[in-house]
């Protein structure tokens, strides 16, 4: 499984089926026995047994739209699952339901638009998308209110390292679970694949109550904001500096001793890394981390520059450097001395 | 060869405006097969001759070839690029689109603006364009001379296929117009019609038609007829300002108009059972008919507008039916004038 494929599957929250279907195919081919549980989340244990058990958990789905209606003209109105800054939707292709009916995202034209109109950015209730329908009844043979709504946006490599694609948070995530539960590591693994952590950690909830780990490292694929005019302190991360590990954000602190051991192993291994510097967001480490009588949480994840949009940016450097240290780290625990 | 081969040939080749020449090998490959000449003048237009069997008269149809685009403005110390515009955008059309940057090479790149964290909580104010950037993966350094200032940028946007014959993709206008002309010469090519055609396709009409300055003064035609898009209509539009998708080309009425051309192209649709609407523009069309109009000793103007919705975004949408239908209006025109004196019709 690349990434590649990961990242073209569709799967917006609520509707990670796709994914789902596709990790648990991956997982049996490699001969692991995987458990789906009523939320949807797929849970599957490297198969070694050990004093020490470790969770790594990513979550499958991503931010996406679904259709709220159908105007008389046909035209389709929708609305944001997940957080979606709606100035990145003009002018984009997309596709709808499960038969990916193409249409289009317009906008005024410019011509059509008072000066000040331009000031103001369009609102999500001011788009509709196009099928190339003319009626209502029209568009009703080929989408219905609730369709998932997604994006197109093939893996495109470019520049130096860099990656272009939609949903590499978090798919990024998920290939790291998935690569860490077939690499035969010596130490107790099970690789949890949430459900919802974008509509506010629901998956994770569920799964959490479920397990019983000694630590869970939670996979991401984090903001960046590394552009010219942004201030320091406001970059978060930047591309090509290594994985991002969290020191605290808006649902976990995470426990400085354990920060402390992973950022010695990367350094031991002369592996880049960087704080993730911003407290904004949180993760699935939120639920696990405070769930039954609390497991304590590592978060590390690849940083992705406009994320949250069909453009996401990620250095592959970056990305190698995180599975580098994930394998490093876990192999460092099953030596015992770091737990 | 079908024409909407030739449109989304079209649309995946850039020709921002000035810089349309990679697409003047296209249409002539696709044009040749019908033209007794093609030549192209100073600004780079091209023009396709259908000679008549009696040279009557000269009609000259245009649709221009450019397209608004971007151009690199500065090079940042972190090797982003910032960018102005070449016509007429809508900056909140960019973020996040994938462009091309033409620079040494054909560079992939993303429009990127700033994580929500840093924007906070201003989504309802539009993005300006200085505050946007091109990321093509690379430093400073690494960008060395691959890229320079006054490089052009492109949205990348191939043709796609919607319900019901409808087309999706940039640059529809005025491509658009460009393909309807095509589909008028291969019309015309089993028909013996007795006026010289000309078919222009023009260059730099987003930036104030100028193509057609230098065209029409070079063909000197008697009737002309600029074959460009018209504003489809959309919820948010004034009806009464826009063409409906599926109905036919607009007829432009008003003063960029000869009143016999207009007569002339609704009776042509009438009798040919080809359907229109009637387009309102009192004062300037932005069209080429608009200089056409007034070139040398004056000409005969009239417009035909495909009905195109989201006009200068990368989605714009048309109905394939109605380029069809432009084309054979275009090719009964010229019908219209066999046997015909031109002293006759341009008579007021």
């Amino acid at each position: 499984m690349l990434l590649k494929d990961l990242c073209e599957l569709k799967g917006v929250a609520g509707n990670e089926k796709i994914v789902r279907d596709t990790i648990k195919k991956d997982l049996e081919s490699a001969g692991k026995k995987v458990t789906i549980d009523r939320m949807g989340n797929l849970i599957v244990s490297n198969g070694v047994k050990s004093d020490i058990h470790l969770g790594v958990t990513a979550h499958m789905d991503e931010v996406g739209l679904m259709v709220k209606g159908i105007d008389d003209s046909g035209l389709i109105r929708f609305t944001n699952v997940g957080g979606l800054d709606p100035r990145i939707l003009i002018s984009k292709v997309v596709e709808i339901g499960d038969e990916d009916v193409p249409g289009v995202i317009g906008a005024k034209p410019i011509h059509m638009q008072k000066a000040a109109e331009r000031k103001k950015a369009f609102a999500m209730d001011q788009l509709y998308i196009d099928i190339g329908t003319g009626s209502k009844k029209e568009t009703e043979n080929s989408v219905s209110p609730g369709d998932y709504i997604n994006f197109i946006s093939p893996y495109q490599p470019f520049g130096n390292h860099k990656v272009k694609a939609k949903a590499l948070d978090n798919r990024i995530g998920c290939f790291m679970v998935l690569e860490l539960i077939k690499m035969d590591l010596p130490i107790e693994i099970t690789g949890i694949f949430t459900v919802q952590e974008e509509l506010g950690l629901r998956g994770s909830q569920v799964a959490a109550n479920n397990l019983e780990a000694d630590l869970v490292l939670v996979l991401e694929g984090t903001t960046c904001g590394d552009l010219t005019e942004v201030e320091e302190h406001l970059k978060t991360t930047e591309l090509g500096k290594g994985p991002a590990i969290s020191l605290m954000d808006r649902t976990s602190i995470y426990q400085r001793k354990l920060v402390d051991k992973l950022t010695e192993v990367a350094d031991q291994h002369h592996i880049p890394w960087q704080y993730r510097r911003n407290s904004f967001g949180g993760n699935d480490a939120g639920r696990f981390q405070h769930s039954k009588e609390g497991t304590p949480c590592l978060s590390v994840a690849t940083p992705c520059r406009y994320i949250h949009s069909p453009v996401s940016v990620m250095d592959e450097r970056d990305f190698e450097g995180m599975k580098k240290l994930l394998t490093v780290f876990i192999e460092e625990i099953s030596k015992g001395g770091i737990l | 060869m079908d024409g909407k081969n030739l449109l989304e040939k079209l649309i995946q080749t850039s020709g921002v405006s000035g810089y349309e020449g990679k697409l003047a090998e296209v249409v002539k490959e696709f044009f040749e097969p019908y033209a007794d000449s093609i030549t192209s003048d100073a600004l780079g237009n091209i023009i396709v001759l259908k000679k008549g069997q009696k040279s009557s008269g000269i009609l000259m149809f245009a649709a221009h070839l450019d397209e608004i685009g971007l151009m690199v403005k500065k090079i940042d110390k972190n090797g982003y690029l910032h960018m102005t515009s070449i016509g007429g955008f809508d900056q909140r059309v960019l973020p996040c689109q994938e462009v091309t940057v033409h620079g040494k090479e054909d560079l992939f790149g993303v429009i990127g603006m700033l994580p929500p964290h840093i924007t906070g909580g201003k989504q309802e104010d539009s993005i300006k364009l200085e505050d946007l950037l091109i990321d093509v993966g690379y430093s400073k350094e690494e960008v060395g001379d691959l890229v320079s200032v006054g490089d052009i940028v492109t949205i990348n946007r191939n043709m796609r296929l919607l319900k019901n014959n409808r087309i999706t993709g940039k640059a529809l206008d005025d491509r658009a117009g460009v393909v309807s002309l095509y589909e008028g010469i291969k019309n015309l090519h089993s028909q013996i019609h007795d006026v010289d055609v000309y078919f222009v396709l023009t260059v730099q009409e987003e930036v104030g038609t100028r193509g057609a300055i230098t065209s029409t003064y070079g063909i000197n035609p008697d009737v002309g007829l600029a074959v460009d898009v018209g504003f489809g209509k959309t919820p948010e539009l004034n009806a009464h300002d826009t063409l409906e998708l599926s109905k036919g080309p607009g007829i432009l009425v008003g003063a960029n108009t000869h009143p016999n051309v207009f007569k002339r192209l609704k009776e042509t649709a009438k009798k040919n059972h080809i359907n229109y609407q009637v387009e309102v523009a009192p004062g300037p069309t932005g069209t080429d008919a608009w200089p056409m109009q007034i070139s040398g000793s004056g000409v005969a103007t009239g417009v035909l507008s495909i009905p195109l919705r989201y006009m200068h975004t990368s989605v714009e949408t048309v109905d394939w039916q109605d380029i069809e239908t432009t084309g054979q209006l275009l090719s009964h025109f010229v019908m219209y004038f066999n046997s015909k004196e031109m002293e006759d019709f341009l008579c007021y």
